[in-house]
């Protein structure tokens, strides 16, 4: 047995290269959209499969990284035998569906969506809207000016993150976000109904009183700037807020050993933001406070003398 | 199946947590071995709330039930490992009701935690502080591994033994040879063949014996063996199990040199502080993760004006000692490991670009990498050698509990602090709160402390005042403090420089301290 027992001094050999089982075979299902037929694995959905066919399906509720809610309606195709217009992004594909995608039918849907949106909602920061209004021609001025809006002020109580509540459209991704999809806080939920629906803590009480983690992956997946990281607020309101004059560096967090990738905005040679890309294995675009927020330590004027 | 061993990955490891969490959604179990109802534990099926010190008993305990129900991996056992016999005869002697007494776990909560880990079909074996930070560390950690070999959950996808790392690069650290008996890629020091590698690499004799860990060093100090010393990005002042002792003997050196981000408490006892550039996001190179993966970090702003980055303050120092190493470039230095550290062969910085980091082993450009280690010992016939089973006592705590210290102190981090909080401190954390003493409610009844009050808490090497904070998830004759808040309580004015042979690690898990109503309210 000793002879055979590991030696400290002496390298193990090397083993087969070690691999991850296959991903389940999944039968593929076939169907037309605007026309064109398109092969997808079973359980994908009409969105993945327009994604294909290189179809741009407009999307705000929607993220890969979180499950569909359908909430906002921008998505909506037409499918043939179907009443009503159906969500891209959560429906299906199904073997034999017809699919149209860009039909009066449908445009006009989406156009009334974004319409409805822009004149109760401040989308100023929001930045798929512009193109998607210039795309659906949507003119949400035509509801007058007396037209209900979710103006309120900015809720401001505490160092991190600012929540802008005039910019919110509802697509529930912050609350998804804080939940079962990712952080599993729970500390936000959908309260009030009708027009007075909104994001919420329990209670309502500041964020200092309620379950945050400030962990910021709610500001990830925000669509609209309705939540938005306080440095960056400031240096709005300041007027210095420049993207153009910003760059991103991909780098890994500082703190512990999960290898979280940081990508660092700077502007001015100053971090002025710090997110994580979706399509990160380690993250899926989420970080902890320290991750998002805990940077600060670079820019403290503590460093020694000589 | 997840067991979570003396880890609150909750608020230590959130990100990996997430990933946790979704194999819960998934089905998946966790069971949390923890003296503390953590953050973590709340999410756990089973909690295992042992008392502090007595993990050696618990996993002996379930090797010997998994053996007495026969759910033991016999080919496995039979084919990859050795020392099965005699660690078999060992464990005899541990029985749940053995366990019970000494850990304070249920005998069937430990029965059923053995059944469900031996007979789970992937089992993640994962580990941080509480299992290391002991006076007989190493002892704990090849108990737990004594259980994988039992069970075989290990060299399989998703099975294994996880020792979650604290720090970015940690793991890193130890690759590139800054533990005592190795060079970079684990090739040990004394092994004749590897040093004529690396003399031929650097064109000089290199010292054939280990040199000292951290532990080692003080003692070296002690004795008037060690006289200087140069510290990169390292506070022992603060970090040190016995502050009192780091402070005196690194303020006794002959010479310091302190190389640091931040003017730290032992950056103020040196003769010399070289500025240094965050790693992370002034600098080029890389790091390397808990999973082993090598990724690269990106300067993304320039470092303050008379700051340098760490491999220009080494190249200088070298200049100034007559030798030109040339332009310090990250690049270079990372093909120099790659030529003498077959582990990290094929990683250029081209591929790790393009994969966006790669876990080693990686030995030439066309390998992948590897997703998990050990996957040898299921190759048939074996490749290399027999993986051992150990033999290990339980071994309670050397600060022992008695009638004038009857309360254990333990210690750990919060979710929006870090180490010495020299980093973390510096951001605005709504979570952040003082340093508190936290303890049971009920000790808060027995010792007649109300919350808030200031209390001091003494141990046998020192003593603080911290104010009392009541967590329902700690039991009685269990206490909690953080490393955080040296300014506000010194918790390593209490905590005991036991210190593991193996490892050079101090048992900062486990003091035993005493709390006194005092006048400071």
């Amino acid at each position: 047995m000793s002879d055979l027992a590991p030696k400290a001094l002496i390298p193990v050999p090397r083993g087969p290269v070690p691999e991850a089982p296959p991903p389940r075979k999944r039968a593929m299902v076939e169907l037309k959209i605007d026309g064109k037929t398109v092969s997808v694995p079973e359980g994908s959905t009409i969105l993945d499969a327009a994604r294909k066919l290189g179809i741009d399906t407009p999307t705000l509720c929607f993220l890969d990284t979180l499950t569909p809610v359908n909430v906002c309606r921008v998505c909506v195709v037409e499918l043939e035998g179907s009443r009503t217009l159906v969500p891209a992004c959560s429906r299906k594909a199904e073997p034999g569906m017809s699919i149209k995608t860009d039909s009066e039918r449908v445009r006009l849907s989406r156009r009334l969506v974004l319409e409805f949106l822009a004149s109760s909602v401040d989308v100023s920061t929001a930045p798929q809207f512009p193109g998607y209004s210039e795309r659906y021609g949507a003119d949400p001025e035509r509801f007058g000016a007396k037209a209900e809006t979710v103006k309120q002020p900015v809720k401001i109580d505490n160092d991190l993150y600012v929540r802008d509540y005039s910019k919110c459209i509802l697509c529930y991704k912050c609350v998804e976000a804080c939940g079962v999809d990712a952080q599993n806080t729970f500390a936000i939920a959908v309260a009030g109904r009708g027009f007075d629906a909104h994001i919420s803590t329990e209670f309502d009480t500041p964020l200092t009183n309620s379950a945050c983690v400030y962990c910021g992956n709610c500001i990830g997946v925000c669509p609209t700037g309705a939540l938005m990281f306080k440095s960056e607020y400031e240096m709005r309101q300041a007027g210095t807020w420049n993207e153009s004059r910003q760059t991103q560096t991909d780098t890994i967090c500082p703190y512990c050993g999960v290898g979280c990738d940081l990508t660092v905005h700077e502007q001015e040679g100053k971090i002025v933001k710090i997110t994580s890309p979706l399509d990160h294995s380690v993250t899926h675009g989420n970080l902890c406070i320290k991750g998002r927020f805990g940077y600060r330590f670079v820019e403290v004027n503590s460093k020694p003398k000589k | 199946m997840i067991l979570l061993w003396g880890s609150n990955a909750r608020e230590t490891h959130p990100i990996f947590f997430h990933h946790l969490l979704k194999g819960l959604r998934n089905g998946a179990k966790l069971y949390a071995i923890d003296p503390r109802r953590t953050s973590s534990a709340q999410w756990a099926d089973a909690w295992l709330g042992l008392d502090v010190g007595t993990d050696i008993s618990l996993a002996n305990a379930m090797g010997r039930e998994i053996l007495a129900a026969g759910l033991e991996h016999k080919w496995f056992i039979e084919h990859s490992t050795s020392g099965f016999e005699e660690y078999k005869k060992h464990v005899q002697k541990y029985t749940l009701e053995r366990a019970e007494r000494e850990t304070g776990v249920p005998a069937e909560v430990i029965r059923q935690t053995a059944h469900a880990y031996a007979k789970a079909e992937r089992a993640e074996l994962c580990w941080t502080l509480g299992i290391t930070e002991h006076h007989n560390a190493v002892d704990n950690v090849v108990s737990l591994i004594d259980l994988a070999l039992l069970t075989g959950h290990v060299g399989r996808y998703a099975n294994g033994v996880n020792p979650l790392r604290g720090q970015n690069n940690v793991q890193g650290g130890g690759d590139m040879g800054a533990i005592p008996d190795r060079f970079p890629g684990f090739q040990h020091v004394e092994n004749d063949e590897i040093r004529a590698k690396f003399e031929a690499a650097y064109g000089r004799k290199l010292d054939p014996q280990r040199g000292r860990n951290l532990s080692a060093m003080f003692e070296a100090m002690e004795h008037g063996e060690m006289t200087c010393a140069y510290v990169l990005g390292e506070n022992p002042v603060d970090s040190e199990a016995d502050r009192h002792r780091a402070k005196r003997l690194l303020g006794g050196l002959e010479f310091m040199v302190v190389q640091d981000l931040f003017y730290t408490e032992t950056a103020a006892l040196a003769d010399v502080v070289l500025p240094a550039a965050a790693g992370w996001c002034e600098t080029e190179g890389t790091v390397t993760s808990s999973e082993r993966r090598v990724q690269r970090v990106r300067a993304a702003v320039p470092p303050p004006p008379g700051v340098r980055d760490d491999i220009e303050i080494v190249y200088e120092l070298a200049r100034r000692m007559g030798q030109n190493w040339g332009t310090p470039k990250a690049e270079c230095i990372w093909d120099e490991v790659r030529q003498l550290s077959p582990m990290h062969g094929g990683m250029s910085y081209k591929r790790l670009e393009e994969l966006g980091g790669i876990q080693w082993p990686c030995y030439d450009e066309s390998h992948p990498g590897e997703i998990f280690l050990h996957g040898r010992l299921w190759a048939d016939p074996l490749i290399g050698p027999r993986a051992p089973f150990s033999c290990v006592e339980q071994e309670g705590p050397v600060d022992q509990i008695d009638k004038e210290y009857p309360i254990r102190l333990t210690t750990g981090r919060r979710l929006d602090s870090y180490n010495t909080n020299v980093q973390s401190g510096k951001f605005a954390s709504p979570m952040r709160r003082q340093e508190t003493l936290d303890i049971s409610p009920e000790d808060g009844t027995k010792y007649n402390v109300r919350e808030g009050e200031k209390v001091r808490v003494s141990s046998r090497r020192g003593s603080v005042i911290a104010p009392i904070r009541f967590d329902p998830g700690l039991r009685p004759g269990l206490a909690f403090l953080t490393g955080h808040f040296h300014d506000q309580v010194a918790t390593n004015d209490l905590t005991i420089d036991a210190v593991d042979p193996k490892s050079g690690v101090s048992e900062f898990k486990a003091t035993a301290i005493r709390i006194d109503k005092c006048s400071a309210n």
